[in-house]
């Protein structure tokens, strides 16, 4: 097989139908562009919502629920005999704390664990936020800044002020952009907050932050765990919450199993089962993604099919003389494969081109998302594993697409065709 | 030296229906010798030149070409052993529209890998200034005129060297200037360089001037005729 022959004759042939290769070409770019636009933005979209949802969602929680107790209290120390019958009526769940025991120490213990990444303490409490004569219910979390930094980009999500501000002052909190907005606060205001227990406090506001989720925004500020504590009158190591991050996302449930046969009392939540209708709408989006994809790139496909197929119906003859001065079926598959991914290389990379320079534009463009999503433009995702995989798809649909009419080109009988 | 056996050759049609084209033909031909088959159309006298030139396999009978049993080998052994020992000159020129001249020469050659690109480009010219059409080496093909175009092809047939030369009408398409050109090119290569020709044609005159005519009617030879003398 004389490659550098076959190469120069396809080359020949490509260029001398200029306009014939170009469509061809079109095909394939058509496909490729799409391709990556289409991924580009539906993970760029997943990302987001994933971001968003993620973001702020521990892979693992801990926290003490309040639950009625089902053994009768007034029985609790005398066992239960046949004819002995014990009946307390709307029994009412005992006054207990919903705080973790030794919460900090268990943290610092869970923190050691190979698979966690970090673990933050929170405490959080419903509380009343008093604007004039109305108090506007909520809740404050109680935060290890440097933590929920580190494990869930807070830091990120402040509109105004620093998250690290909490650390520099005391009695001061961060605030949820609705919640501000409801309070007509901003950032250097002073609100009182009430506990339920009564304990009040009078804090001033450094900074406002907002998730681009409305529920979370319109009820929410943070403040550090001892300033809550103080707001609830409790001792230091007072902690409701544990949220654990995790190198492995996708090792959650293993995690929260393990977790849950060493510890006692407490409640362990992983992220799967708090977020299911998440992770399906996302699943469904993907598969929508792949399914319109393939459908471009098969189209693509035919285009190159049935251009490969005229072109070698045009090319009989040439095919014929070619055959009888001595070039064998092989030579003649290779002239037309060549060919094929000559329009499969050319038009998948100007593809891959449009289709950045198209996804850039979306980038770019304005979102009017409302004024509660963190997002200004359409979320999309830049990443090179999808150019590569566009690539090597558009390649291998023009090899698919090339390779039946070439066959049949190394089939074709010169007898028939020079004799006519 | 024989160059060609051909023994009892026998095709058959099969579309539109069952047909005895050859009769069972059998002749041989000498090294250099310049051999024209004539015959009324459809006598099988172009059936059995596509038999010879190895193109067509469907037929009985065998075949012996420079001493190989070319009879029974496979399309890509007959395609190499095309390439290296046979040339074709063809009523229609064939030639392919997109190249130049001399990129057409120098193809059959280029597939048969034998020589650098250079020298193959050297003989090429060689091959066209024997047939006269070295200023046109780098027009394009599909720019020549019919006669300028079947000289072409045929320095196309003689670049690899050939032991055979096969010529379908080869001046059937051609002016009486053109055909005696194409005829004296034949006459000389198959006199000087002592390389065979075979041709099938209908003018009487190209006939004429070979050194043998096969006459062929209905499948079979009728007759063969030596129109300058017999030879050797």
């Amino acid at each position: 097989m004389n490659w550098k022959l076959a190469l120069n004759i396809a080359t020949t042939h490509l260029l001398t139908k200029k306009r014939q290769s170009i469509i061809a070409m079109l095909g394939v770019t058509f496909g490729i562009s799409m391709f990556i636009i289409m991924i580009s933005f539906m993970t760029g979209v997943n990302q987001f919502t994933e971001d968003m949802a993620m973001d702020n969602t521990p892979h693992v929680r801990i926290y003490k629920p309040l639950e009625i107790e089902d053994k009768k209290i007034i029985a609790l120390d005398k066992p239960q005999k046949e004819n002995d019958w014990y009946v307390v009526e709307h029994q009412r769940p005992k006054n207990e704390l919903s705080k973790i025991k030794n919460g900090l120490t268990l943290a610092m213990q869970i923190e050691r664990m190979p698979e966690v990444m970090g673990v933050a303490p929170q405490l959080s409490s419903q509380v009343f936020y008093n604007n004039g004569p109305v108090q506007i219910p909520g809740n404050i979390y109680g935060i290890d800044v440097k933590k929920q930094e580190a494990l869930f980009q807070l830091d990120k999500k402040m509109d105004e002020g620093e998250l690290d501000d909490l650390l520099k002052g005391s009695d001061v909190i961060v605030m949820g952009k609705g919640l501000a907005k409801k309070m007509n606060v901003t950032v250097g205001d002073r609100v009182s907050v009430t506990s339920p227990e009564g304990g009040n406090l009078n804090l001033k506001v450094v900074g406002i932050f907002s998730f681009g989720v409305a529920a979370m925004d319109e009820s929410r500020s943070y403040a550090t765990l001892a300033t809550v504590q103080k707001i609830l009158q409790k001792d230091p190591s007072y902690v409701t919450d544990l949220n654990i991050k995790l190198h492995d996302i996708n090792g959650a449930s293993v995690f929260k199993q393990k977790l849950e046969n060493q510890l006692d009392g407490v409640y362990v939540e992983d992220w799967e089962t708090a977020n299911q209708s998440l992770l399906a709408g996302e699943s469904i989006r993907n598969i929508m993604t792949f399914v319109v994809c393939a459908t471009l790139l098969v189209v693509a496909g035919f285009g190159i099919y049935n251009i490969m197929n005229m072109n070698i119906i045009n090319k009989m003859k040439d095919i014929a003389i070619l055959k009888a001065t001595g070039f064998q079926g092989a030579d003649v598959t290779a002239i037309f494969m060549l060919q094929s991914v000559m329009i499969g290389i050319a038009g998948g990379f100007f593809g891959l081109f449009i289709g950045f320079f198209f996804s850039y534009l979306l980038s770019i463009t304005p979102f009017p998302a409302g004024e509660f999503f963190r997002i200004d433009t359409f979320p999309v995702n830049f990443n090179p594993v999808h150019y590569i995989i566009g690539l090597f798809f558009g390649f291998l649909t023009t090899l698919f697409a090339g390779y039946f009419p070439s066959k049949r080109a190394a089939k074709v009988d010169p007898v028939r065709i020079i004799r006519g | 030296m024989k160059i060609l056996k051909a023994t009892n050759i026998v095709k058959y049609f099969t579309e539109p229906e069952k047909f005895q084209v050859l009769k069972g033909v059998s002749f041989d031909v000498e090294q250099g010798e310049f051999l024209s088959i004539i015959g009324k159309s459809g006598c099988g006298k172009s059936t059995l030149l596509y038999i010879l030139s190895t193109m067509d396999t469907d037929y009985e009978g065998t075949m012996e070409i420079n001493n190989t049993t070319v009879t029974g080998l496979n399309q890509n052994q007959l395609a190499a052993f095309r390439n290296q020992h046979l040339g074709f000159v063809f009523q229609f020129h064939y030639l392919l529209p997109e190249f130049t001249a001399l990129r057409n020469v120098m193809m059959p050659a280029l597939r048969l890998g034998k020589y650098s690109d250079k020298e193959i480009e050297h003989r090429a010219m060689e091959k066209l200034r024997l047939v006269g059409m070295d200023e046109y080496a780098t027009k394009h093909a599909s720019r020549l005129s019919g006669g300028q175009q079947q000289r072409v092809a045929i320095a196309r047939a003689l670049v690899n060297d050939p032991t055979i030369i096969m010529g379908d009408e080869p001046t059937g398409n051609l002016d009486k200037a053109n055909s005696t050109r194409v005829f004296d090119i034949f006459k000389q290569l198959a006199h000087d360089n002592k390389q065979t020709i075979i041709t099938v044609t209908h003018d009487v005159d190209f006939a004429n001037g070979s050194d043998r005519i096969i006459e062929m009617e209905d499948g079979r030879i009728i007759g063969t005729h030596y129109p300058n003398g017999k030879q050797g």
